[in-house]
């Protein structure tokens, strides 16, 4: 049973409504980052999702000057810097670590200045950072479920090309599979998942929600499948003792849900250890 | 080189990088059921050249030519999985996207059924390889690519991976393009030898370029001898693997 913050009927289910949809949000979002963030980790993509995550700040500031919706700037900023990234990255034909570490930090930077030109009446720069799960409404809900089930079903589909690539991208491509249109996909996929991941945990903690849950299941699993579905699992339990946590001890939600993966992570690695011995 | 009956042929192919020549028109025909050789110092662009035979590299000048819908089996200089992603061998097979021959199969071929359950990172280095080799055997390739197939193996392991390699090809019949340092399979097995830094120093058969000066003058005096040794005394080879093999016969059965 929830504790009602004030004891008035309609409050609760108020109340309720804002849990609901936060626990929603934060499900969807666990669901959508259990196999992608597997393929993040396995490829050591981290740095690149914080450049997406980072660089969507950049949307936003474009989605307040434009006054669009912010969901659908920041979705298009982060396609389009997935795109540059990937040119980048063929043009170059070098791994590309070094430049994100800098266009990761500078976009970060940048947009948090363009933002500081347009500090509208209603803007809260920190629900952007650390994420508002206790703000989602019903609109953003449907959102959501749509950029989920559009990802998902790619991933799904795409699924063992995907993990073949990751794998092993030179043995893939003499095979056939067509790995620079898969790499393109998958970069992309990353980008719509950052655009949803912002509403619940905020940029700074988007990479988290995806490496984390996906180490825990690095551990257990025995097959890249297990893998991914375990992830789903753990990013699920995190985003609930988040939200518990949120509830209870009025700590901010979108830290508390990537502290909950945190706890996730180390008992993975306690029962592993334990297994092993 | 318009050999149209060649599997695979390159003509003037030069890669650039920067300042840096890291290869200069290269030329070379592979036809079907030779075994041909790269051996070269390392950076000669052994690797390299092996890469944009098979497309994985763009050259910056020249051209590739693969017969159309030519089935190769790639197997890479090494397999750099992450740790955290739980792969066991008989799914790393099952990611091929060409099978023509069933796991089962290509795992007994390659005298690794017992490990189909056992995860990839585990293996040892012999054991890595034969997995690989597994792999590329399942499109039944008309062309088997390797890239320092005996990489990180002992040299029990070396010998009987060779074998291993020299039989798949008889029974497969395909072509062999291989990166290579093992003088033995060099002299005993292969049809030409290219002798690589960064151009093509010389090429033929491995006994006509193992007295090439250019190969004298790229691999030295000592390297040059070893190779005309094993030419001339093949007998004394098999002496010393017979007594190699001795030596370890404590951690040899699991490959039986």
């Amino acid at each position: 049973m929830v504790r009602p913050l004030i004891s008035t009927p309609g409050a609760t289910t108020i109340m309720i409504d804002i849990l609901q949809h936060a626990l929603i949000a934060g499900l969807i979002l666990a669901t959508l980052c259990g196999p992608l963030g597997a393929l993040v980790t396995w490829q050591r993509m981290a740095y690149y999702g914080d450049t997406l995550a980072h660089s969507s700040l950049l949307g936003l500031a474009l989605g307040l000057a434009w006054q669009i919706r912010l969901e659908v700037a920041v979705l298009l900023a982060c396609v389009t810097i997935a795109v540059l990234l990937f040119a980048l990255q063929r043009w170059r034909n070098t791994s590309l670590d070094s430049l994100l570490g800098i266009l990761s930090h500078s976009s970060l930077a940048l947009g948090l200045v363009c933002l500081s030109f347009l500090d509208g009446p209603a803007f809260d720069l920190n629900s952007f950072l650390f994420g508002d799960l206790l703000a989602v409404m019903r609109d953003d809900l449907y959102l959501l479920a749509g950029i989920a089930v559009v990802v998902l079903s790619l991933l799904f589909a795409f699924w063992t090309p995907l993990v073949a690539i990751t794998t092993n991208a030179d043995i893939a491509a003499v095979e056939g599979r067509p790995v620079d249109a898969l790499k393109l996909l998958l970069m992309l996929l990353i980008a719509a998942t950052v655009a949803v991941a912002m509403k619940v945990v905020g940029v700074l903690l988007i990479t988290a929600m995806l490496i984390i849950p996906a180490s825990a299941a690095g551990r257990l699993a025995r097959s890249p499948e297990q893998c991914a579905l375990l992830a789903i699992v753990g990013g699920c339990l995190a985003v609930a003792l988040g939200l518990l946590s949120a509830w209870h001890f009025d700590s901010p939600g979108g830290p508390s849900v990537v502290l909950g993966a945190a706890v996730i992570f180390l008992l993975a690695q306690l029962a592993s250890q334990f297994r092993r011995t | 080189m318009s050999d149209s009956s060649a599997l695979l042929s390159l003509h003037d192919v030069s890669l650039v990088h920067g300042q840096q020549t890291l290869l200069d028109r290269v030329n070379l025909s592979l036809s079907a059921r030779q075994i041909m050789t790269i051996i070269g110092p390392n950076g000669a662009g052994k690797s390299t050249l092996l890469h944009i035979a098979l497309g994985l590299q763009k050259p910056s000048s020249g051209t590739v030519s693969r017969q159309p819908k030519l089935r190769v089996g790639y197997m890479p200089q090494k397999l750099r999985i992450n740790p955290l992603m739980p792969v066991t061998v008989s799914r790393f097979l099952r990611m091929s996207s060409q099978r023509r021959m069933s796991i089962k199969h290509a795992l007994a071929r390659v005298g690794i059924s017992h490990l189909a359950d056992r995860p990839l990172q585990g293996l040892s280095g012999g054991e890595t390889q034969r997995a690989l080799l597994a792999r590329a055997l399942l499109c039944k390739p008309q062309l088997l690519a390797l890239d320092e197939p005996a990489q990180g193996v002992d040299i029990t392991g070396q010998t009987e991976l060779y074998e291993l390699i020299s039989a798949l090809r008889d029974e497969l019949g395909c072509a062999v393009l291989m990166v290579s340092h093992d003088l033995h399979w060099v002299m005993a097995q292969t049809d030409t030898v290219i002798c690589l830094n960064q151009h093509v120093c010389c090429h033929g058969h491995p006994s006509a370029v193992s007295n090439d000066p250019a190969y004298l003058e790229l691999f030295g005096r000592r390297h040059a001898e070893a190779l005309a040794l094993y030419q001339h005394d093949h007998d004394h080879r098999h002496n010393m693997h017979g007594e190699a093999v001795d030596l370890d016969t404590g951690c040899h059965h699991h490959h039986d």
